[in-house]
């Protein structure tokens, strides 16, 4: 598989805290990456910088030809190259709710992309058939349930055709029993290839779909891996003692 | 009430009823939306990092806020000719009501654009847009919403204080309800049918609020 994302050197603090202290990895195309960790470890940091919403302080990113040094400031149209390669998930959705599910997919598209309209809405609908959601095209966010917004927000992202997604904490917010239906259509892009990172305390998801883990603590990446290794037998303590307190919390 | 009250009313009547659609409500539409347009500037320089554009946005708000609008009228109409500036008293009446509006408003429209939440400006980041095509897209249609209530009191204030400029000789519908009670002596009537009209006229404003808001609504989950 090649190269898709490098990672070297990432530092960020945010004030006094030093958040991230120097985190490399690489993300092949078209796999399926976790980013595990307790909270506050730094792993959404991680995800944030891939986009640019975070900026650190030092390290290399490089995502195919967009590449930036952090050690200097980086220009505007540096960021919004690297930020073109991907789309983003939110733990909180953040659909425009101004706008309806259509409208939501279509509008990096038309506005940024400049795509036509009709072209733009004949992908969006085939977007949301993916996800499950054509019949929810003319309805506002507020009148869907928290798993369908996540959909629609999944399909949004999609919609940018960017070269990998982004999942903050996708299921985090969501009721238990529409977990399941989210994860469902990760899978499929998954299987579909389309190569995700994803922050994530969902370790069962973790385990059946991603390639590599990456268990990050105190700003660092402990241990890193395909499941079998950093889930099934992992090597640290830290390791260890996280995923007992997931999967046996009492 | 007597007849040579009712023959006053029914004289002036007409006369102030053109001074309000002529005068009065257009100076209120042309300084609320000129206004309307400052304050999303002083907005965004308040809200802005860098102390030349903030430090600027709230002396201008603190000006505003802190003296009377009848000062700030007379400065613009009896005060700028003394350097040689001469304005028109319309003129010089839009030009003050505008200022005044922006000053107030631009707190509003700040608060507005603060209420929304942080993640919708990550979203319109994720999908590539710049700072001014999420404000435009998606922040300020959001702002909106929470903006027409305070909004509407600003503009309702507003169409009642263009009565001051009857002082710099403006003739609105105050001035003329003024003129003509002057030589009876007889301002109870002429000045009670004043407040009638304004309070339709706000009393319109009030309905058009409340359907404006329905239709901002249609979004928010019930």
């Amino acid at each position: 598989m090649n190269e898709l994302v490098s990672v070297q050197g990432l530092h960020k603090s945010f004030g006094d805290n030093h958040v991230l202290k120097g985190v490399d990895f690489t993300i092949p195309e078209g796999s399926v990456t976790t980013l595990i960790g307790p909270s506050g470890s730094g792993k959404t940091t991680v995800l944030r910088s891939l986009n640019a919403l975070e900026i650190p302080e030092a390290g290399i990113i490089r995502i195919a030809d967009a590449v930036i040094d952090f050690s200097t400031k980086p220009k505007p149209a540096q960021l919004k190259e690297l930020r073109a390669q991907s789309g983003m998930v939110f733990q909180s959705h953040n659909l425009f709710p101004h706008k309806t599910v259509i409208q939501n997919v279509i509008e990096g598209p038309v506005v940024v992309q400049k795509r036509p309209r009709d072209e733009a809405i004949a992908d969006g609908l085939k977007l949301l058939d993916t996800v499950g959601l054509a019949e929810k095209a003319d309805q506002y966010p507020s009148q869907l349930s928290g798993g369908q917004q996540q959909r629609v927000g999944i399909a949004r992202a999609l919609a940018l055709r960017p070269r990998f997604v982004l999942f903050d904490e996708p299921t985090s917010s969501l009721d238990p029993e529409l977990v399941g239906e989210v994860l469902a259509v990760m899978k499929d892009l998954a299987v579909a290839g389309w190569t995700l990172v994803v922050v994530t305390h969902e370790i069962r998801f973790a385990q059946q779909v991603a390639n590599q883990v990456l268990f990050i603590d105190d700003g660092v990446i402990v241990e890193s891996g395909p499941p079998a290794d950093v889930i099934a037998a992992p090597k640290h303590e830290r390791t260890r003692q996280f995923l007992q307190r997931i999967l046996d919390p009492l | 009430m007597s007849d040579a009250s009712w023959k006053l009313i029914q004289d002036a009547a007409w006369p102030m009823l053109l001074a309000l659609v002529k005068v009065t409500i257009p100076l209120t539409a042309l300084s609320f939306i000129l206004g309307l347009v400052l304050a999303l500037f002083v907005a965004l320089a308040r809200m802005s990092a860098k102390p030349w554009f903030f430090v600027p946005a709230r002396v201008f708000i603190s000006a505003v806020r802190g003296t009377p609008l009848l000062v700030q009228l007379g400065l613009i109409f009896f005060g700028l000719p003394e350097f040689g500036i001469q304005v028109p008293a319309f003129t010089a009446a839009t030009i003050a009501f505008s200022i005044n509006v922006a000053g107030y408003a631009a707190e509003v429209i700040r608060a507005s654009i603060l209420s929304v939440p942080k993640g919708q400006w990550e979203a319109g980041t994720t999908i590539g847009m710049g700072y001014a095509t999420t404000l435009r897209r998606i922040v300020l249609p959001q702002a909106t919403r929470i903006a027409i209530p305070p909004l509407s009191n600003t503009l309702i204030s507003l169409l009642k204080d263009t009565s001051l400029a009857s002082t710099i000789l403006v003739t609105e519908m105050f001035r003329v309800a003024q003129t003509t009670a002057a030589p009876t002596y007889q301002y109870f009537s002429l000045y009670a049918l004043a407040a009638a009209y304004y309070w339709i006229v706000c009393f319109g404003l009030s309905v058009a609020q409340g359907r404006l808001e329905h239709r901002f609504d249609r979004y928010v989950a019930k």
